[in-house]
This record gives C-alpha cells, sequence and structure tokens, in this order.
C-alpha cells in the first residue's frame, strides 16, 4: 500500500502538484489519469523520490519514504520497478544484460541463479530468443515488455508505469496491459500506472485517479466513471467523438 | 549574473564530485565498466593520438630546421628543440586539448543522452547511485591509460621528428640521436606524465558534468558537448599554466 498525504510540489512560482491525498491498494491495478501537462509525471517522480517533495508525506506501508535518509530511501527502492514512457532500457547492454542489472547490483545470486532468474522473467512477459538483442534491435512492445521484465526482476511489492503503452497500436497496449493486471495480481504488488489512454482505464482501471492542472478532482472505479457529474472529468473521459455515442447509449 | 553562473556550476561540480566518490554499490560491477571504459576512452584513441603526434613531430622538425639556418647553430639543436617541445608541451597539453575534443564530447552526449532517455532515472529508481556507477568508471580510466596515450605521443612525435628530419636531409640520424640525448633531463617526463593525470581528470569530470546535467531533448544535448568542450579545454589551459609554475619554478 502506498498512500500520500497532502502533497506539494512547485517549480519556481509554479504549483504542479497541489495537495493532493490519496492512498492505492495493493494487489491492485491504480492509475492515474489526466490531460498532457497535468502533473501525472511529476507526481510519479515525487512518489518514486527523483523529485522532493515541497511538503506532505509518502507512505510505503507504514514507512514515511518522504522523512527517511538517503541509505533508508535506497532499501525501499530495491523493491520498487518502474516501467518508463521510452523503457529506458541501457543501449549498451544486450536485452539479457537489462534484465540481469538489479540482480547483478544487488544480489549474491551465481550466473546461473542469475541467467534463470533473467530467462523467467522473459518468459513471464512472453519474449524468447531476444535475450542476446540489444534495445536498437527491438520494437516499442519489445522494449516495454523487457522493461517490465526488468522491473519484476528483484520481485519487487512496488510498481510504477509512466504511459506504458504510449507509441503502442492498440493491439500491443492491451498486451502490455494486461501483462501489467496480471503481474500484479499474481505478486500481490501494489501498481500505479500514468495514464491518457481511456481504453488502459477501461481494461485495467481498479482504481482510477483524475488529476487537473495538480489537484486531485475525483477518484473512483473504472464502473463510477461514466457517471460521474464533474466538467474537467468528462471534458477528458468523453473527449472522442466514439466516447461521446457511447456515454448517449449507456445513458439511454 | 556571470559570477552567479559560474559559482552555481562550481558549487554544483563539486556536489556531482562527491557523489562520484561515494561508496559503490559493487565493485565487481564498477571494475567491469572500468575496463570498457578502458577501450572505449583509451584504446580507441590510440589511433588519432599516433596520427596527430607523428604529423606534429615532423612539422615542429621542420620549422625548428626553417628556424635554424645558418652556420651558427649546430643540426642537433633541431632534434633538441623537438624532443623539449614534445615532451613538455606536446604530448601533454596538446593531446589533453585533442581529447578534450574526442573523449568529451564523446562522454558528454553519452550521459545526456541517457539522461534525456531516462536511462539515468531507472538507475536511480532501482538503488543505484547513478553518478559513481557512469562517471567513476571513466575518470579512473582515464586517469589510469592517458598517460600511456602521452607515452605514444611522445615516441611517434619524435620518431616522427626523425623521420621528416632524415628524408627531407636537414639531419642526420646521428644528428638527431645526439641531440635528443643532450642535456635530457627525465624530469621533463614525470612533468608531462602529473599533467596528464590532471588533465585526464577534468577533461572526464567536466564533461561527465556536462552530460550528467543535460536536459531536453537532442538540441541541448549537443549544447552540453559543446560546452564540455570548451570549458575542459579552458580550465586545462589554466591548469596548465597553474602547473607549470609550480612543477618548472
Amino acid at each position: 500500500m502506498i498512500e500520500l498525504q497532502n502533497i506539494v510540489k512547485s517549480f519556481a512560482d509554479r504549483v504542479v502538484i497541489d495537495d493532493i491525498t490519496v492512498k492505492f491498494e495493493e494487489g491492485k491495478t491504480n492509475l492515474i489519469i489526466g490531460q498532457s501537462g497535468s502533473g501525472k509525471t511529476v507526481l510519479l517522480k515525487c512518489i518514486v523520490g527523483l523529485f522532493d517533495i515541497d511538503s506532505g508525506h509518502i507512505f510505503y506501508g507504514t514507512d514515511d519514504f518522504s522523512n527517511m535518509d538517503f541509505m533508508a530511501k535506497k532499501e525501499i527502492r530495491k523493491q520498487i520497478g518502474m516501467v518508463f514512457q521510452g523503457g529506458a532500457l541501457f543501449d549498451s547492454h544486450t536485452v539479457q544484460e537489462n534484465v540481469m542489472f538489479p540482480l547483478d547490483m544487488f544480489t549474491n545470486m551465481s550466473i546461473r541463479q542469475r541467467i534463470e532468474r533473467v530467462n523467467f522473467c522473459l518468459d513471464r512477459v512472453r519474449l524468447e530468443k531476444v535475450g542476446k538483442l540489444y534495445p536498437s534491435e527491438l520494437s516499442g512492445g519489445m522494449k516495454k515488455r523487457v522493461s517490465i521484465a526488468r522491473a519484476i526482476a528483484l520481485n519487487p511489492k512496488y510498481l510504477f508505469c509512466d504511459e506504458p503503452n504510449s507509441g503502442l497500436d492498440p493491439q500491443t497496449s492491451i498486451v502490455i496491459d494486461n501483462l501489467i493486471k496480471e503481474i500484479t495480481e499474481e505478486y500481490n504488488m501494489t501498481t500505479i500506472i500514468n495514464t491518457h489512454d481511456m481504453n488502459s482505464v477501461m481494461e485495467i482501471g481498479d482504481m482510477v485517479v483524475f488529476i487537473y492542472q495538480g489537484k486531485k478532482i475525483w477518484e473512483g472505479t473504472k464502473d463510477d466513471i461514466f457517471h460521474v457529474d464533474n466538467k474537467y472529468l468528462n471534458d477528458f473521459v468523453f473527449a472522442s467523438p466514439l466516447s461521446k455515442r457511447i456515454r448517449k447509449l449507456a445513458n439511454k | 549574473m556571470i559570477n552567479k553562473g559560474l559559482f552555481y556550476h562550481i558549487g554544483q561540480y563539486f556536489i556531482l564530485m562527491s557523489k562520484v566518490f561515494a561508496k559503490p554499490e559493487k565493485h565487481k560491477l564498477y571494475y567491469k565498466q572500468f575496463l570498457r571504459e578502458i577501450e572505449s576512452l583509451g584504446i580507441n584513441s590510440l589511433g588519432i593520438i599516433a596520427i596527430i603526434s607523428a604529423f606534429m613531430g615532423a612539422v615542429i622538425t621542420i620549422q625548428t630546421a626553417y628556424d635554424m639556418t645558418g652556420a651558427m647553430f649546430p643540426r642537433y639543436l633541431i632534434a633538441l628543440t623537438a624532443r623539449d617541445s614534445i615532451l613538455l608541451e606536446f604530448s601533454s597539453t596538446m593531446v589533453a586539448l585533442i581529447l578534450a575534443g574526442k573523449v568529451g564530447s564523446s562522454i558528454a552526449s553519452e550521459l545526456g543522452t541517457m539522461r534525456i532517455s531516462e536511462q539515468i532515472d531507472a538507475l536511480e529508481i532501482m538503488g543505484v547511485n547513478s553518478a559513481g556507477y557512469l562517471i567513476l568508471p571513466k575518470i579512473a580510466a582515464a586517469v589510469f591509460f592517458n598517460p600511456v596515450l602521452t607515452l605514444l605521443s611522445m615516441l611517434v612525435g619524435i620518431s616522427g621528428g626523425w623521420l621528416i628530419g632524415t628524408l627531407t636531409g636537414v639531419i642526420t640520424t646521428e644528428e638527431y640521436i645526439y641531440g635528443l640525448r643532450w642535456s635530457l633531463n627525465s624530469y621533463y617526463i614525470t612533468y608531462a606524465l602529473v599533467k596528464t593525470v590532471v588533465f585526464a581528470f577534468i577533461i572526464t569530470s567536466v564533461s561527465s558534468y556536462y552530460g550528467y546535467n543535460a536536459s531536453g531533448g537532442a538540441i541541448e544535448v549537443g549544447k552540453s558537448s559543446t560546452k564540455a568542450v570548451v570549458y575542459s579545454s579552458v580550465v586545462i589551459l589554466m591548469f596548465n599554466l597553474i602547473l607549470t609554475k609550480l612543477l618548472l619554478s
């Protein structure tokens, strides 16, 4: 479980995250949705500690991450896996070396055990025979899957995904979404996903938080989202003509 | 405003260096990176250093011979002047400036690209000291291997001078060797190597600073790369003056 209490973050005089309080449950896929520039990525980077917050508290379980020293944060980070928007795979490393990297850095496993674990993680994301390839030789969807494999290599308790299906075709997006959902339930992780893709919301959104201009406007489940009377949320959710038609049909 | 910018960067540079020299998470991985950097920053520079040194040695010899026309100058002075120019200045300072261009831009663009493609963020989130893991092996590799490049440059530069001198007939092999050995001070080599080690640290650390702190997109990475070369070169020239004053006074 991850809990945010009154998080505020600003850059110079501009408040980007404005007093957000929310609880993300474990074993669930928690989605943060909002327009581009609404503060989703900044919020995610605050939660993982890439940005220091101005005020408020971030709890990982019962541990107050926002008040920890560097070494304590480092220990928490070993329980975190993150899938970046572009994959963030190390260009100079092969797929196998990328997935093995956290194992090399933080475990004393033998080389055989590490290779077994890498193969298991790659199998888990349904990638085979790509271990010797470099990231530049992979498609966008494959990069995302390798990134997920690397994120789960150390059996993390927390998984963060920043726009995991941006730049992917709808079919591959659904594959990635379902993969994240399966892994979350299988390992009982607390998963937080940043997205503005409504298909993802409808596929895997156990819990959805909508932010607008740095403020939390709404939270609920994917089933509630069509029945909310909030202008900002409705403008976002029903932005396309197709979704407007679906809404009309649903309301009939 | 300029001063504020300058002090800001100096402060940030030292903060970065304090992270770079923090205790490594796993020595074995750092050692593996160190070996990669030896190849990338050192061995891959052997060719360019050899070519430039050979031509510079040759040019210094011809220019010196041109200046020393007339019976009052013994011919071995051509070799002596070429030797001192190469040992004292060319193989340490000039080679460092060349490496600032080649290695400095490579380091800044590599780290800058890693920064904007979130690879550095990925390391941080894993709990890895990204500054230490990425920069320390580069500094160690350059400090370890650049003296080898300097010694190679000295050898090839002097050989280039001998080759062009004898081929053009401005000096004989005997005169050249006599000039090389005449009043040879081995401290010149120590002086050049000390400068090389300091310059290696400057090239890698300053370039890493600009690459590591890059932000934005491809244009910013290009700008960081340019800044890395310019500021490395300026700092090298400043320290060249300081070290020369300290070591040769």
